[in-house]
Parts: C-alpha cells; sequence; structure tokens
C-alpha cells in the first residue's frame, strides 16, 4: 500500500508517495496554475503513468485548493501537514517550523511533535513568497536569483510592508540607480523582518527551528532568518515537499 | 408554541424573528407604544419596559451599509460601528426607523464618538459608562440610571413607579433564566444540538417583543431537548469550544459556522448574545431596585472596563462548566479594547486553564472564509 499527499499551495502543487516503510516512492512539484481542480487532474495522471494505483493507495489532501481533490481520503490543513512533514523531514520533537508560503506564512510551535500553537499572516502578502515573487519579477529576475543577489548588496532599505507599495519603493529605486543587488538586499531584509516579528509573537528565539515552503532552498534568506532569529534556522531540499509529505504521513496514521 | 412541532422548525423560528419582528414593530407603534433601541449590552433594559415601552438591539451585522457610512467615519473603524452607522443613516433598518429614542453608552471610543453625528439625525439618549468597576463608579452608574429614567419619564409622559419597575425586574430576570437553562442543555457531552442552533435561539430572543411569552417558549422547548436527548437524539461527540470575544450575529456567524463545519462544536457563547447578557440576575427583593440594576449591569466582563476581571471570572466558569476542550476569540478588526485584551485572554485560558486558544480577527466580508476555515480546521486539529 502506498500513501499519497497532495498539497495544493496557491503558487507550487507539491506531490509526495511514500510506501509501507515511509519510504519515498515518488515527489514532484508543479505550478498550480489557474486552476487547483485541473492540477488535481494532472496529478492523477502523474501517479497513473508512475504506475501508482490510487484506489490501492490512501490519498490525503491539504493546502489552500485541498478541497478540489475529488480522489482525496480526506482533507487536512496545511498547519498540521506542515507540521507533520517537519517533524519527519527534521527528526524534530520540539521547537518552531516556519513555512513561508506562496501567499501565507505560517508560524508553527511543536511541542512533542505535535502542534501547540501557530500563527498566519491575515489578508497581507508581506514576509511571503508572493512578495518575493513580485519584487524578483519588477527587477527581471527569479525567486532564487533575487536571494543570492543580495548576499552581495547592502545599506538599502524598503520600508513599506504592503506589497503594492513596496513594489513602487523598488521601482523608484532602480530610476534613482541603485544598484541591483542593494535592492536585493533591501527586499530579503524586509520578508526576513517581517517573518522575524510574526514569529516573535510565538516568541521563537534561540531554540530548534525549521524552515519550510518554496523558499527553503535560498540559502542567504536562510542565513539572514538564522542570524535575526539567534539560532541555526535548519533547512532541507525536502522541505519544499514538507506539506504533501505531512499528508501522506497523516492517511498511513488514520490506516 | 406547540410542543409537536420539530426541533429543526423550532430553531428556524427563532432564525427567522428578527425579520418577523420588523412587522410587529410597526404594530406595536400603531397601538401607541413607544420603542427604545439600544447598542449594547449595558443598556438597563428593565428601566424602559418600566416606562411601557419595548426595547430592541440596534447593533447591525451586516457589510451592506459599510460604503455609506464610511464617508462620515473612517475607514479603520470596527464594522459593527460603521454598519451600525451606515443603517442609521440610510434609514434601511426599520427597528431604528420606529425607535422612539436610541441609547448610546461611553462603551468603546469608536461607538461614542459616532454617536455625536448619530444624534444630528436622531433622538440619541448617551448614558456614561464607567471605564470601572468601582464603587465611585457604581456611584455615577446608578446616577445615570436615574437620569435616564427621568429622560423617559419626561419624553414618554409616563411615571416609572416602583412596581412598574420590580414587575419589569421580574419580567427580565425570567426570561434570562429560562435562557440560561437553555443554553445550559449544552453541558452535556456529547451536546444535544449544535451551537448555531443554539445561537439562534439566542440571537433572535432578542427580537421577541412580548418578553412575558419567551419563557414559557423557551422552557418547552427546553422539555423538548431533554426528552429527546434522553431517547437518544444527540450530536455526535466532538471537541467543544468555547467562543468569546466581539459580538457574533449575521455576517460574523460564520465563525460559529467554520467551527461546526470543521470538526468542532460550540458549547458555550461568552459573549453579548450568550452568557455575558444572560448570566448574572438582578436582585427582585432589593430595598433599591434602581441600587440592585445599577450593580448587575456594571458587573458586565467587556473589554471596555479596566480591569475586565468579570470576564475571566465569567470564562474561567463557562470552561469549567461546559468542559471546554478549546477557547476560540472572534474580534473585529479595530476593535482595539478586545483586540488588545486577547493578550491576556490567552494567557488565562492557556497559561492558568491549560487549555488551547487561538483568536481570528475578521469584519463583516465574507471574504475571509477560507482563511477561517483553514485557521480554525487547524485549531480543531491541534486540540
Amino acid at each position: 500500500m502506498n500513501y499519497i499527499g497532495i498539497d495544493i499551495g496557491s503558487t507550487c502543487a507539491k506531490l509526495a508517495v511514500l510506501d509501507e516503510e515511509g519510504r519515498t516512492v515518488l515527489q514532484s512539484v508543479q505550478p498550480t496554475g489557474w486552476s487547483s481542480v485541473d492540477v488535481a487532474k494532472s496529478i492523477k495522471e502523474k501517479l497513473l503513468s508512475a504506475g501508482i494505483c490510487i484506489e490501492k493507495s490512501r490519498c490525503v489532501a491539504t493546502g489552500y485548493g485541498r478541497i478540489s481533490v475529488p480522489y482525496a481520503e480526506k482533507t487536512v490543513t496545511e498547519i498540521t501537514c506542515h507540521a507533520r512533514g517537519a517533524v519527519w523531514i527534521h527528526e524534530m520533537r520540539d521547537g518552531a517550523v516556519i513555512d513561508i508560503g506562496g501567499q501565507d506564512t505560517k508560524i508553527i510551535r511543536l511541542e512533542d511533535g505535535r502542534v501547540k500553537d501557530f500563527l498566519m499572516n491575515d489578508k497581507c502578502s508581506a514576509g511571503t513568497g508572493r512578495f518575493l515573487e513580485v519584487m524578483a519579477a519588477t527587477m527581471g529576475l527569479g525567486p532564487d536569483e533575487i536571494c543570492e543577489l543580495a548576499r552581495q548588496g547592502g545599506d538599502t532599505t524598503i520600508s513599506s510592508m504592503c506589497t503594492v507599495f513596496a513594489e513602487s519603493e523598488v521601482i523608484s529605486l532602480i530610476g534613482r540607480g541603485e544598484k541591483k543587488e542593494n535592492i536585493a538586499f533591501a527586499v530579503v531584509e524586509s520578508i526576513v523582518d517581517k517573518v522575524v516579528s510574526q514569529s516573535s509573537r510565538l516568541h521563537v528565539e534561540d531554540e530548534e527551528v525549521c524552515l519550510t515552503g518554496g523558499l527553503c532552498e535560498c540559502a542567504y534568506l536562510k542565513e539572514t532568518l538564522s542570524k535575526k532569529l539567534r539560532c541555526q534556522v535548519k533547512a532541507d531540499s525536502n522541505g519544499r515537499f514538507a506539506g504533501a509529505i505531512g499528508a501522506a504521513l497523516m492517511g498511513m496514521k488514520g490506516r | 408554541m406547540e410542543i409537536i412541532k420539530e426541533l429543526p422548525e423550532v430553531f428556524e423560528e427563532f432564525a427567522e424573528q428578527r425579520k418577523n419582528s420588523f412587522l410587529a414593530v410597526k404594530k406595536l407603534k400603531d397601538q401607541g407604544v413607544p420603542v427604545v433601541g439600544a447598542y449594547c449590552t449595558y443598556f438597563p433594559q428593565e428601566i424602559a419596559m418600566a416606562a411601557g415601552a419595548a426595547t430592541v438591539g440596534l447593533c447591525s451585522t451586516s457589510d451592506e451599509t459599510i460604503p455609506v457610512a464610511e464617508k462620515d467615519l473612517p475607514k479603520n473603524l470596527c464594522p459593527l460601528i460603521k454598519s451600525s452607522y451606515g443603517f442609521a443613516k440610510t434609514d434601511k433598518c426599520p427597528f431604528f426607523y420606529f425607535s422612539d429614542v436610541v441609547v448610546g453608552e461611553t462603551t468603546c471610543d469608536g461607538k461614542k464618538k459616532m454617536y455625536e453625528y448619530m444624534a444630528e439625525f436622531k433622538d440619541v439618549f448617551i448614558m456614561e459608562l464607567p471605564n470601572t468597576q468601582s464603587e465611585e463608579a457604581l456611584k455615577l452608574w446608578k446616577s445615570e440610571i436615574l437620569r435616564f429614567k427621568e429622560y423617559l419619564e419626561e419624553k414618554f409622559q409616563v411615571e416609572i413607579t416602583d412596581e412598574k419597575l420590580k414587575e419589569a425586574v421580574k419580567l427580565q430576570n425570567a426570561y434570562r433564566t429560562s435562557l440560561k437553562g437553555l443554553y445550559e442543555v449544552m453541558k452535556h457531552d456529547p451536546a444535544p444540538i449544535t451551537g448555531y442552533d443554539l445561537f439562534k435561539v439566542l440571537y433572535g430572543s432578542t427580537f421577541k417583543f412580548d418578553k412575558g411569552a419567551i419563557p414559557g417558549e423557551i422552557d418547552a422547548l427546553v422539555e423538548k431537548i431533554k426528552k429527546e436527548y434522553a431517547q437518544g437524539k444527540m450530536q455526535e461527540k466532538k471537541p467543544r469550544i468555547l467562543l468569546t470575544g466581539c459580538p457574533v450575529g449575521g455576517a460574523t456567524e460564520k465563525v460559529i459556522r467554520a467551527v461546526e463545519e470543521n470538526g468542532g462544536i460550540v458549547v458555550a457563547f461568552e459573549n453579548c448574545t450568550g452568557a455575558k447578557s444572560i448570566d448574572r440576575l438582578v436582585e427582585e427583593e432589593a430595598a433599591d431596585l434602581y441600587d440592585a440594576i445599577a450593580r448587575r449591569y456594571l458587573q458586565i466582563g467587556c473589554s471596555v472596563m479596566t480591569p475586565d476581571a468579570s470576564r475571566l471570572e465569567l470564562l474561567g466558569r463557562l470552561l469549567e462548566e461546559y468542559q471546554a476542550d478549546g477557547v476560540v476569540e472572534m474580534t473585529l478588526q479595530a476593535c482595539h479594547t478586545y483586540n488588545v485584551e486577547s493578550l491576556s485572554i490567552r494567557r488565562f485560558v492557556n497559561g492558568k486553564k491549560k487549555i488551547p486558544y487561538i483568536s481570528v480577527e475578521t469584519d463583516y466580508s465574507q471574504q475571509d472564509i477560507g482563511q477561517l476555515n483553514t485557521r480554525i480546521a487547524a485549531f480543531i486539529e491541534m486540540l
């Protein structure tokens, strides 16, 4: 029997399939695009072509598009799944999970491997992947590129938390001839500051913290976050799949 | 209400109450009964009742009139205040239209400043509600209640005698006692009915003008619920949620639904629709009824008070009596007092009571239903 976890986020849809022993059978990521219904269909085809029979597996869906997966046996929120996935990936029991997603950022406090408390940003894209994406696009860069370029910059700040206002700030910085790396630095700094201020509401500091979500492979973002939280933030290339892995594990638990 | 009716039918009847009362209020006016409109749980109902007036709650619960309100009021203001002002200004609320006087209290800053503008087009009587619950505060509140009595006597050309007041006190106490008997059915685990059905009755009851008829109807309903419970008709066993915070009604019922559509059940309401306005009685045998009324109302625990010990007292009691597994606090956007107080509620619930707590901030729009569902579902999964 296989355990299928599907995490349909606002930007990307992630798939993770585990076998009875919890070994990874399949992982994939694709843009969510316009319709979470369509992306759920495309994931179904992917599973079929990999020879994974949905009927003989347990499938759990999570993420903001979780209700659009008709073949999922149940849905679980991304908070529970991310926590579970992070516990599995990092073998941690206590501490905090920071998930920087496409449209929201979640701070999850763990206690003995379970969600103890959590916080999500409201109605605002500051400190999310979307913020980074918009700023990167304004500068003609990709999200990973802007992160790495930021390492070489400094001495510039963006004061607006609002993505729309921040974008116009970036445009005026470009117009003023500010160096690209300095603007990139300011963008990453803005995201990290926002995430740190959110984390402080759950008193995350100086403890075991792991980063999940699409930005977990941006080394510079991870370093900056570590510095500001005064701890060694852990990240893993699997971090992007934390929600999907967590969903698969939820299916395994409910067996 | 005939006892043969099915429970869901009874609940729907109460849910429809607000709408049905639109006609009832017109009828009352035609009969020459004056109407006093109010915005707050601190409003001393008994005084208006003793003056022979019908009372009605005016707090608005829909975002329909917010754009109109924002012509006069700042955008970054609590939706309850904006919506209420908007309904008043546009004359879209029949209860407001038929109110001979509207009573406001100096509760939060937003409301008290809004009343200044409302007074430009309506008779508004402002009662100065103290910020604390001290003995000195009680003196002021009692004098405000007496001033309100004199105002009504003058306005409606009636005399509020001690007999009439005592009658009103008894009537209102009986009303509270019956509603308390109703919400207490939720002490059962599993609960007999959904929190949403309970809410519909609690909320609907505030729009019934025939106060004397309510205890009989509610008691019959309670009997029916108890009888069916004994026969095994009940809800599934689910995580038990206590809902606290800002007033719930209309647009914000989405929070109750978010709890109950995601695996939980609301077993207690520590807010203006629930226990907060019903829990305590006025001492009927008091030598000075005005003093007894002042004491009863001033003791209400609301975030406009500092400190707000009464709220914690009631909350603590409800958490135990209703064996709550989790607390959901709903605050309205830009409601400073409740938003600031949410930290002390979190500390009390997490720290002293060792119960999980989540606060959600919302407004009168329906745009955040997805976000609300995710947060509340995750909270329930966590329990």
